[in-house]
């Protein structure tokens, strides 16, 4: 029995290349969108905007802008999480969507009838219709490419090594280590340097007001008054 | 926010809008035709044959309707049988649109021979198959057939709300209530098209006055689910703020709800009020599925 498989897909080493997506319609022979024809977006450098029946993968662009010369990509290469509770599968009244041995979720395309149950109850809007097959379609781990003992197409194809494939067990020690690694590298480092700095401000604050205080008594006394705390 | 937001649209439209409006009244129809057939006197007959044949026209066009609708039509039986292991049989009782195929098939199955014995009654049936089913349909076997597409029809009328519910759209599965929601308004529209139906095939006034006070009664019960439904919704309500809410204020609570609630109390005309509560109905579906199908996820997540 193969162990379970899956992705950890480490976001901080992503550059929005977006080879994993083409390696992904390449492998799995996805239509162009569009009938090919070029479509922008129109307020977004991410044209293909989503998962759905023809984007097995999807690099998102989640863009932070505040002005034109202001602002900072995020990407995320994002796909089928083969839940370990499919709604998607649970939901299937054909039972054309089933667990491989690998523990990943497939749908099988001459089983589905395009009912599209599955599209309302994927939590994260990963299955949409293809429109070629008229069947709901998404990511299928390339269980092809497992059979044979071959990586996913996207994985293999990412230059940065954000994609990476595994059993699920061997995943899970890897992404604990990259948090270390990122922790040590300064996440750690820059919340001591913050909360110095915010100590130092509430010093710095602090001392200001006192000064601010003791002037006003000292004015207070110099104009012969006399305040309720001075007797 | 709910995290309702972030999934896909299921492309659930036209097809489906309008079986969710034919599946309700067949229900409707088909409950109060069993009703009046157990529980009524000779002078509902014709009710309770318009009923049944309500419910049986109803089941065939839902079928066609939910099979038009399909990527791939030819492949509707794969709901009913395995395809890849014939004739073993396709059934998760924990999925409402497996569990409503099956219940939309043997909802068809009754009420189709309800309708057959009903139109033997009326010696309809000239075709000598049909008239040898229907004439077999009579006294209790009648009655069972009835009693059970009435059961099987309130199932038709509700598990589609129950189905909206349990996917991750926002609406459907920001509420428990459009089962209910759907139950009443196929309830109500079940009753309008008897309203309308019957009085062709010699319906009594005091059949038709039973109908209205029923109506009036459906209605009452809608709008108050109504009202639950839209108060369970919370702060998802934001989405209806646009055309579907007009939709949804005017067409469904006004036109629908309302004004025929007004004209059964008045006794004024039962054929108007009737349209009305149809009309309502259906843009009760229409509202209901097209708020929540106009939101894409893609520029949810980009905060759009």
């Amino acid at each position: 029995m193969p162990e379970p498989m899956g992705f950890f897909t480490d976001t901080t080493v992503c550059i929005g290349c977006k080879a994993c997506e083409v390696a992904c319609k390449e492998w799995n022979q996805l239509p162009a969108a569009n009938g090919g024809i070029g479509e922008l977006s129109g307020d977004s450098y991410d044209n293909t905007r989503k998962l759905d029946g023809i984007h097995w993968r999807h690099v998102r662009f989640i863009e932070q802008f505040k002005g034109p010369y202001d602002g900072r990509w995020l990407m995320m290469s994002d796909v089928c999480k083969h839940c370990v509770q499919a709604g998607c599968l649970e939901v299937c009244p054909t039972g054309a969507i089933i667990r491989t041995e690998f523990d990943t979720v497939v749908i099988q395309s001459d089983v589905c009838n395009g009912c599209r149950a599955c599209i309302a109850a994927c939590p994260f809007g990963v299955i949409d219709v293809n429109p070629v097959s008229g069947t709901a379609q998404k990511c299928t781990l390339c269980y092809d490419r497992l059979k044979v003992g071959l990586e996913p197409a996207c994985s293999k194809a990412c230059p940065t090594d954000s994609i990476q494939f595994g059993s699920i067990t061997e995943l899970r020690t890897r992404a604990h280590k990259r948090v270390d690694q990122l922790k040590a590298q300064g996440v750690k480092a820059e919340l001591a340097k913050s909360a110095t700095f915010s100590a130092a401000s509430a010093a710095v604050l602090g001392v200001l007001a006192l000064v601010g205080l003791r002037k006003r008594r000292m004015d207070e006394q110099s104009r012969g008054g006399g305040g309720a705390g001075n007797v | 926010m709910s995290d309702s937001f972030f999934s896909g649209a299921p492309h659930w439209t036209w097809f489906i809008i309008l079986y969710f409006f034919v599946g309700g009244i067949a229900g409707g129809a088909s409950l109060l035709a069993a009703i009046l057939d157990w529980f009524g006197g000779t002078e509902d007959r014709p009710v309770v044959r318009t009923g049944y044949n309500v419910a049986a026209v109803g089941a065939i066009v839902s079928g066609a309707l939910l099979t038009i609708d399909l990527g791939r039509p030819l492949r509707f039986w794969h709901m009913i049988f395995q395809s890849a292991n014939f004739p073993a049989v396709m059934f998760k009782g924990w999925s409402p649109i497996s569990f409503g195929a099956w219940g939309l098939l043997l909802f068809g199955l009754f009420a189709v021979l309800a309708a057959l014995g009903g139109m033997a009654e009326e010696g309809r049936l000239h075709n000598p198959a049909l008239r040898a089913v229907g004439g077999a349909v009579r006294g209790g076997l009648a009655k069972l057939v009835g009693g059970l597409a009435g059961l099987l029809g309130v199932f038709i009328a509700g598990y589609t709300g129950v189905l909206l519910s349990v996917t991750n759209r926002p609406i459907w599965a920001d509420s428990p209530w459009l089962g209910a929601l759907f139950i009443a308004s196929g309830m109500s529209t079940g009753a309008a098209a008897l309203i309308l139906l019957a009085p062709r095939r010699g319906a009594t006034e005091q059949s038709l006055a039973r109908l209205s006070a029923f109506d009036t009664k459906a209605l009452a019960v809608e709008l108050l689910v109504l009202v639950l439904f839209l108060a369970s919704l919370g702060s998802v309500n934001r989405v209806w703020i646009g055309f579907w809410g007009l939709v949804l204020l005017v067409g469904v609570v006004g036109l629908g709800i309302l004004a025929p609630l007004r004209l059964h109390l008045q006794r004024r005309p039962l054929a108007s009020a009737a349209k009305l509560v149809l009309l309502g109905g259906f843009l009760l579906r229409l509202a209901t599925i097209f708020v929540s199908e106009g939101i894409e996820h893609y520029r949810v997540t980009a905060g759009m």
